[in-house]
């Protein structure tokens, strides 16, 4: 080749090698991400503003939850070289072993760790005592510094399955939404739950940047992209705060639930549950350690919600039902008479009665709280006339105004806990006695028993459609979110069955009675009209289950109660006193009758649990 | 007429010129934001990288109008001598210089230093220019012989024994010029890039022999089928596979006999296991250097934005690895415009070289283009992950008063000597 030709192959070589680089340069820089990652995780720390909670205030403006300061005590591996990790282990009362596990949990294995420059939580929400031992001697601790956070306080110690709790984020939640990130905290239960989003706010970032010495060398593009947090919506509960704290002491060393509901707006002003706890519990470090115990409590299952969570045979609170289903129905009249001889004797004196006069009206029959008589009244619902002796036809009919009290489904709270219950179906009969089965099969559903569960919160709310005549709105404990207007969809009225008024009217006078000469009059309160009805439910779990359901006052009502207190025997006993004493106290403020004082003392001081039986099974109203 | 030829800048090349300037300003701006951190910088600060620097390029300039007023005739008498005089000064250093880091190629003169080695680049050319356009008729290989053994070699050998092998591998830039010459055939070119294709897969992939003399195979079959096969045609082929397969054989072997501080940056850039020191010498350096360039994206961070190199995750940013802050602030946008500058200069380089009527002047041109194409191509090629790490400056954009000086001189000499192609130098 001529050399002077060379000249060409060597442009066309170094015009080769320079497109060459631009594409290796193409790919590098625009095509491949990789670079940008490990860039922005090398240079950019983003420091994440947490903003406060919101407040939970009770109905009358009481702080029930409020924001204290936790520290975190953060560490970057990498850093901490030279840390005095003996001091450290003894103060945060640790092994080495334990130490060496968290590092390891980080960075999967100590070798990592010692390259690792991201940033952990080594230990979460230290309380400040704890915090200031450590600042104390932080700067032997090279690699840690603390972090501020706010966590919980729980002003007034109740209902604290209502509330819920806070706590760290599980990975499932991490993985999928785009908002929560590793080590923030989430609404676990209750109402930190159900309102999450409005509670918590909204993260602030800042974006700073970072020299290899991992120096803070001020903000990204003077804050440019940087987000300021904005503060928790403060939530207002329908809770009363003191109607809580009495029904939680009443109830302590009993099993069981209460529901109180004002029904003239659905809202609820006590779910109280016992055993419970302390929500102040489940804040702080020791959270997994108090976290455990409760949850491995098989006995008293305290994590448990009975007012929402459990659902019992109604008992005999259930005849207020079938007294309005019957007279809906055009099969009872409040003047119906039917006879009683301590049983009921078309069914070989099955369900048996107590002594009564005998024959009694409607109006006798609830306060006394006869057997017979609505056995009687069920017999006519389902052998009316008008199914032509098709007793599943009388069956779904009857089953269908049962659930238009919102028994035997989800009432639609904003509680995330909440069960259907259970409202027997045909099916379930066709299951136990085969597809003939008949009226006398399920006679005890007319008193209550059989299959029948409702949530003390299900039984609440019948009482608050039998108090308000006809509907219910759907319980709630949330009024409104922050300064926004009350919720509408609480305001929406769900109607039962029952349309008369005067039906109402005639069970409601029996209601009435039950405190003046019936069953509960030992729990009359002097000054109020109380409306009530007592169940004493047979269950296969022991003795019977003491209920009582109650309203007041008689016009304009004010409050409802639903007490279910587990194997306490009869309604009278356990159930009528605690409910009264929280009507009490709620239409009152507070319990001042100095024989109020003593019925309030002995529900409260009574362990109903260790109790020696022979005294459990009498009327304490009656104890010297 | 005359007046206007007896002007020192009568037939200068000012698109060259233009080029250069337009490098030497976007390398300047490169250095301060380099060096840049939110404490006022204050270009009057004397103790400041890229105040020195501004310095380096007024001394430049001055020196590129001394060059332009000197007769080219100066370059070609002196040719001989200014070349002796550099290779003084380099052995006197390797005894008389300061040691830096290990190296023995600076002197030290207060708070100057100057490296030797980098004025060798352009003594080298002209002296190799001068010998070539002398020489007459000789056959080739006694000019490749006095070229390699009186020039090429003896400095590469010197440089090399001041522990700057980086930088001695630059005089294989002249290999271009003995190419262009006619004095090395392209096959040898050709050949000596696949041996060292052999010897880079038979580092990185030592236990495939049997595969890599297989596709030889394969290839040296095909050429078969294509020509005449006489015995000479079939026994060159397998003679050439055999020669690739042991290149391919032995690189691994003679590999681990070398210092570790020269191999070390090749099994790093080929991913084999290195020693940690050696990863944090020079794997360290590629990642950091690609992440920086990497993370500039489409048309980068804009000035003075970078994290990268702002906050010193790049080492030797200012110097040896001043394209990072290129690629990071300015994005692929300013990474092709640099190399596509630099594409246009050296192509320039060629077709000014090939208007000469003088000898002396294309083979110095040649030279020259040769020696800013290698640097190039190393310097860009270590930071993209396409070379091993290789300490050479990136002309007119790296920190370093030595460098910007010499390169200066390379490059006006030729403009000067250009200036005169009517005339015919000797
Ligand atoms: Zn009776």
């Amino acid at each position: 080749m001529n050399p002077g030709a060379r000249r060409y192959i060597l442009i066309a070589f170094a015009g080769i090698v320079a497109l060459l680089y631009i594409l290796r340069l193409f790919y590098v820089q625009v095509v491949d991400d990789q670079y940008k990652l490990s860039a922005q995780n090398q240079a950019f720390l983003y420091v994440t503003d947490y903003p406060p909670r919101g407040n939970v205030f009770d109905r009358n403006g009481k702080l029930l939850v409020i924001n204290q300061v936790a520290y975190d005590l953060m560490v970057v591996p990498r850093d901490m070289k030279g840390c005095d990790t003996v001091g450290l282990c003894k103060i945060l009362n640790i092994t080495r072993a334990d130490f060496d596990a968290k590092l390891i949990k980080f960075s999967g294995s100590l070798k990592e760790a010692s390259k690792d420059y991201r940033t952990y939580i080594f230990e979460g929400q230290m309380l400040p005592e704890l915090n200031a031992r450590i600042q104390e001697r932080l700067y032997k601790f090279t690699g840690f510094y603390v972090q501020a956070r706010t966590v919980r306080k729980y002003n007034y110690p109740v209902a604290a399955h209502l509330l819920g709790y806070v706590g760290e984020v599980s990975q499932g939640i991490v993985d999928t939404s785009s908002y929560y990130k590793s080590g923030d905290y989430i609404g676990k239960s209750g109402i930190e739950k159900s309102y999450e989003e409005a509670l918590r706010g909204k993260k602030g970032v800042q974006i700073k940047m970072r020299d290899v010495h991992n120096n803070i060398k001020g903000s990204y593009k003077n804050g440019l992209y940087d987000t300021a947090s904005v503060r928790g919506s403060d939530l207002v509960c329908t809770l009363d705060a003191e109607l809580q704290l009495l029904g939680e002491k009443l109830m302590q060393n009993k099993k069981g639930g209460i529901a109180a509901i004002d029904p003239s707006t659905g809202e609820i002003l006590a779910l109280i549950t016992s055993p419970t706890y302390d929500p102040n519990l489940f804040v702080g470090r020791d959270f997994s350690k108090n976290y455990t115990i409760l949850h491995d409590d098989s006995i008293g299952i305290p994590l448990l919600n009975r007012a929402s969570q459990s659902y019992y045979p109604p008992g005999s609170t259930f005849k207020l039902m079938d007294a309005l289903i019957g007279q809906q129905e055009g099969v009872l009249t409040p003047t119906t008479l039917y006879p009683c001889h301590s049983g009921f004797t078309l069914n070989k004196g099955m369900p048996g009665c107590h002594a009564h006069g005998s024959p009694l009206n409607l109006d006798g029959a609830i306060s006394q709280s006869c057997n017979s008589y609505f056995s009687w009244v069920f017999k006519t619902i389902m052998d009316n006339p008008k199914f032509h002796g098709n007793t599943q036809a009388a069956f779904e009919n009857w089953r269908k105004y049962i659930l238009s009290f919102g028994a035997g489904q989800k009432l639609g709270s904003d509680l995330p806990f909440e069960m259907k219950g259970n409202i027997p179906t045909v099916e379930t009969y066709n299951g136990i006695f085969g597809k003939g089965w008949h009226t006398m099969n399920v006679i005890s559903l007319g008193i209550g028993q059989a299959e029948l569960g409702l949530t003390p919160l299900q039984m609440c709310n019948v009482v608050c459609s039998i108090a308000n005549r006809g509907y219910f709105y759907t319980p709630h404990v949330i009024r409104k979110v922050g300064n926004g207007n009350p919720l509408e969809k609480w305001d929406l009225k769900h109607y039962t069955l029952v349309t008369n008024r005067e039906y109402y009217e005639s069970v409601i006078s029996g209601m009435a009675n039950v405190l003046i000469t019936g069953t509960a009059r030992a729990s009359a309160v002097q000054g109020i009209d109380i409306c009530g009805k007592t169940g004493t439910a047979q269950n296969p779990h022991g003795d019977n289950h003491s209920v009582f359901v109650c309203f007041a006052p008689r016009v304009n009502p004010k409050i409802c109660v639903a007490v279910l207190v587990e194997n306490a025997g009869q309604g009278a006993w356990w159930g009528a006193p605690i409910a009264t004493l929280l009507v009490e106290q709620y239409l009152k403020g507070k319990i001042t009758d100095p024989s109020r004082l003593i019925i309030e003392k002995r529900m409260e001081e009574s362990d109903l649990i260790h109790m020696d039986p022979k005294i459990k099974k009498t009327n304490p109203a009656f104890w010297e | 007429m005359r007046e206007k030829s007896d002007s020192i800048f009568y037939n200068v090349d000012w698109f060259t010129v233009g080029i250069y300037l337009v490098l030497i300003i976007m390398g300047w701006m490169n250095i301060y934001s380099a060096v840049y951190d939110d404490v006022k910088s204050n270009i009057f600060d004397l103790s400041r990288l890229e105040s020195k620097q501004m310095i380096f390029i007024f001394v430049s300039m001055a020196l590129a109008f001394s060059i332009l007023v000197i007769d080219a005739s100066f370059f070609t008498a002196t040719a001989y001598i200014l070349f002796s005089g550099i290779i003084l000064l380099n052995i006197a250093v390797r005894f008389l210089g300061t040691d830096i880091r290990g190296s023995h190629s600076w002197f030290k003169f207060g708070s100057l230093s100057l490296q030797p080695a980098e004025f060798a680049k352009w003594a080298t050319g002209l002296a190799i220019a001068k010998y070539l356009s002398g020489v007459g008729k000789q056959d080739w290989l006694t000019k490749l012989a006095v070229t390699l053994g009186f020039i090429a070699l003896p400095v590469f050998v010197i440089v090399v024994l001041q522990n700057e092998t980086g930088c001695a591998l630059v005089f294989a830039a002249f290999i271009v010029v003995m190419y262009r010459e006619g004095i090395i055939p392209g096959i040898i070119l050709v050949f000596g890039i696949l041996v060292a294709i052999a010897v880079v897969v038979g580092l990185k992939y030592p236990n495939h022999l049997a595969i890599f003399s297989l596709i030889l195979l394969v290839i040296g079959g095909i050429r078969l089928l294509l020509v005449r096969r006489t015995t000479k045609q079939i026994l060159f082929t397998f003679g050439i596979v055999a020669v690739f397969s042991s290149m391919y054989l032995v690189s691994g072997k003679v590999m681990e006999k070398l210092p570790e501080h020269q191999t070390g940056r090749i099994k790093s850039w080929l991913g084999l296991p290195v020693s940690r020191q050696m990863e944090d010498r020079f794997g360290y350096n590629t990642k950091q250097s690609m992440i920086a360039i990497g993370s500039g994206g489409w048309s980068g961070k804009g000035y003075l934005q970078g994290t990268q190199t702002k906050f010193r995750f790049v080492p030797e940013q200012e110097t040896d690895f001043i394209f990072c802050t290129v690629g990071e602030e300015w994005g692929f946008v300013g990474t092709s415009v640099v190399i596509i500058l630099y594409l246009v200069l050296i192509m320039r380089l060629i077709i000014m070289s090939e208007r000469q009527r003088s000898d002396f002047t294309r083979i110095y041109g040649y030279g020259v283009a040769a020696v800013f194409f290698i640097h190039l191509v190393v310097n860009i090629g270590m930071t993209i992950g396409l070379l091993p790490v290789i300490g050479i400056p990136l002309p007119f954009f790296s920190y370093g008063g030595s460098s910007l000086i010499s390169f200066t001189i390379l490059l006006f000499i030729f403009v000067k000597l250009d200036s005169q192609r009517l005339l015919v130098l000797r």
